[in-house]
């Protein structure tokens, strides 16, 4: 399957790809909106780290022999049969966190509006994750390796 | 049984035997698995029965998979049957319908099966320690669907509305914070100094205190109940060890679960506390395997034998198990503990040596008292062996990384508890490999 990869060395550390996973996942879908209204309800799936020069941006990787789903107490972590991709159904988690307990790139956090898993679910519906398609600089890229 | 043996055989319905099944299937699609489940019940998802007692959800989310999933799996799933006994040496299995009131019927409904390859995934049970009064009415366990049905009932038909938990570790804790979302008044009474001994050091432990406190829940630790007081068959109240009463319209056990293994009890197949599986999940007796909670394998940090009662390893267990009978190859060494307790809107978050101290381990702390929060990190030669997260637990999975591929944190030892430590901080190897997304190989 196709997944999101960071080339380190081409990142700025800009965080658009922030801000664009959030309007993604806000209710506006408005840039200015979301980004200043809707901070406290909507957050990114997508994490821009720093270390002295070097950045880059993570978000689920998606796995392969995914811990969260093992972890997962309802069932609400699976794995999308056609996509591949590891989604939450945010109807049926209820937040116990077991997923952010195994998760060993930490990259599913606590849902900011509800009590819920919140992660990155490759722009569900788009043929490229708009943190990809708006990166300046390609440092993140979609593809299979 | 003139049959054909059954190709795999899966005693048990709830994690491990999930696990199990889609393991089966991603090798063997067509084989023969029959599935002996007690309860007559689909599939769910058994932490989900405090949130369905404390009213959080309803009972169409306590399904674990789809409705569908017996079928789509092509499993021939008899539910409302129980296995009464595994004979390793004929490689049968007698198993009897249970009635609707829960006992056995009579031993000519039970039948033989016989088995090419078994899976014991029965779980655990209860343990309800021997208080005089424990069998009367508006005593209950806390541990499946029924009990939280039961308690529901109780609760509505009596009115119940003071209620006595035995036991705060991790069921307790969870018995205790539902009912008092009903609206119970709730006691806590725990035999150790504090809650959640086995996850938590004194430190965390108090601040979960204050929790519950906080929320309108009692908490009597370091005491025992010596009896509980019955009138005309029902609860009535609790009598202490220091011969102090409590009255109470309900008592629920909540003094832990321990391996139900009695079906293999006095049979070749070796027995500690649990069931003893190999890295394969394989008992002693080749061809039968065991996961989940009846199972006990190896604590990878410790490196002691027990049973480790957890979620996640259930799965992996049953899905570890589920590979090898199916002719793959698949090995579990990576079992230590991990709980992740909501304590009354306090996230709480254990893993592995959480609480230990002195000796080789190394132990670093932060704590910030305003916004609650205290993190506790356990090191021992270079390499972290337990972490303990309250309050905010962001990011905690990447210790828990850490610790499972036992990677050397001396390099940046400084940063763990800084609230800078990311994946752009480990070291490259491993990071690339989570990055990846292989993650770890089965």
């Amino acid at each position: 399957m196709k997944r999101i990869f960071a080339r380190e060395e081409y990142c700025l550390g800009c965080r658009l790809c922030e801000i664009h996973c959030l309007v993604k996942h806000s209710k506006s879908k408005r840039i200015i909106k979301a980004f200043r209204r809707e901070q406290d309800t909507a957050a990114p799936a997508c994490r821009v780290e720093e270390s002295g020069r070097v950045s880059f941006a993570l978000q689920c990787r998606h796995c392969e022999d995914a811990r969260c789903i093992e972890a997962c107490i309802t069932g609400a972590m699976h794995r999308d049969p056609t996509t591949g991709a590891v989604i939450c159904d945010t109807e049926r988690c209820v937040g116990c966190w077991s997923c952010i307990m195994v998760c060993p790139a930490g990259a599913v956090e606590r849902g900011r509006s509800r009590q819920v898993a919140s992660k990155c679910d490759l722009c569900m519906g788009e043929d490229t994750p708009v943190c990809v398609m708006h990166c300046p600089n390609e440092a993140l890229v979609y593809e299979e390796r | 049984m003139k049959n054909a043996d059954i190709r795999y055989l899966i005693l048990g319905n709830s994690t491990a035997a999930v696990g199990a099944i889609e393991a089966i299937r991603k090798i063997d699609a067509d084989g023969a698995i029959v599935l002996i489940g007690r309860e007559p019940r689909h599939v769910y998802s058994r932490p989900l029965i405090s949130y369905l007692l404390a009213g959080e959800i309803d009972e169409s989310r306590m399904d674990y998979r789809p409705r569908d999933f017996y079928a789509r799996h092509q499993v021939d799933a008899r539910l409302g049957v129980r296995a009464l006994r595994v004979d390793p040496r004929l490689r049968t299995v007698r198993v009897t319908p249970v009635s609707a009131d829960g006992s056995e019927r009579n031993d000519a409904t039970a039948e033989e099966l016989r088995f090419e390859t078994l899976l014991i995934a029965t779980g655990g049970a209860p343990v309800v320690p021997p208080i005089e009064g424990r069998d009367a009415s508006g005593v209950f366990t806390f541990a499946t669907w029924d009990d939280a049905d039961r308690l529901t009932a109780w609760i509505e038909k009596r009115n119940a509305q003071h209620a006595v938990v035995v036991g705060g570790g991790l069921i307790g804790i969870k018995a205790a914070e539902a009912l008092r979302a009903r609206g119970a008044r709730v006691l806590i009474v725990e035999r150790e100094d504090r809650v959640l001994p086995l996850g938590l050091d004194r430190h965390a432990s108090s601040m979960a205190a204050t929790a519950l406190r906080d929320a309108g829940v009692d908490l009597e630790c370091g005491t025992i109940i010596e009896r509980i007081v019955v009138a005309d068959g029902v609860v009535s109240g609790v009598t202490f060890h220091n011969g102090r009463e409590s009255s109470c319209d309900l008592v629920v056990m909540a003094a832990g679960v321990a391996p139900d293994a009695s079906i293999v009890h006095g049979t070749a197949i070796r027995v500690d506390h649990g069931v003893l599986v190999d890295a394969r999940s394989e008992t002693s007796v080749p061809g039968i395997y065991a996961a989940g909670d009846v199972a006990q394998g190896i604590d990878s940090l410790s490196g002691a034998s027990r049973p480790i009662p957890i979620f996640p390893h259930a799965y992996r267990q049953g899905a570890v198990a589920g590979t090898n009978m199916a002719g793959g190859q698949a090995t579990f060494n990576d079992a230590f503990a991990q709980n992740a307790v909501d304590v009354c809107g306090l996230s709480t978050i254990s893993i592995g040596l959480a609480t230990a101290e002195g000796g080789d381990f190394e132990v670093l702390t932060t704590e910030d008292q305003t916004a609650r929060t205290y993190k506790r990190v356990v090191l021992r030669d270079g390499r972290i062996v337990g972490a303990l997260f309250v309050g905010d637990i962001d990011r905690v999975g990447i210790f828990t990384g850490l610790i499972r591929e036992k990677i050397d944190v001396t390099s940046f030892k400084h940063l763990l508890l800084s609230g800078r430590l990311g994946l752009i901080t480990l070291p490259e190897g491993y990071r690339r490999r989570v990055v990846s997304g292989e993650a770890v190989a089965v």
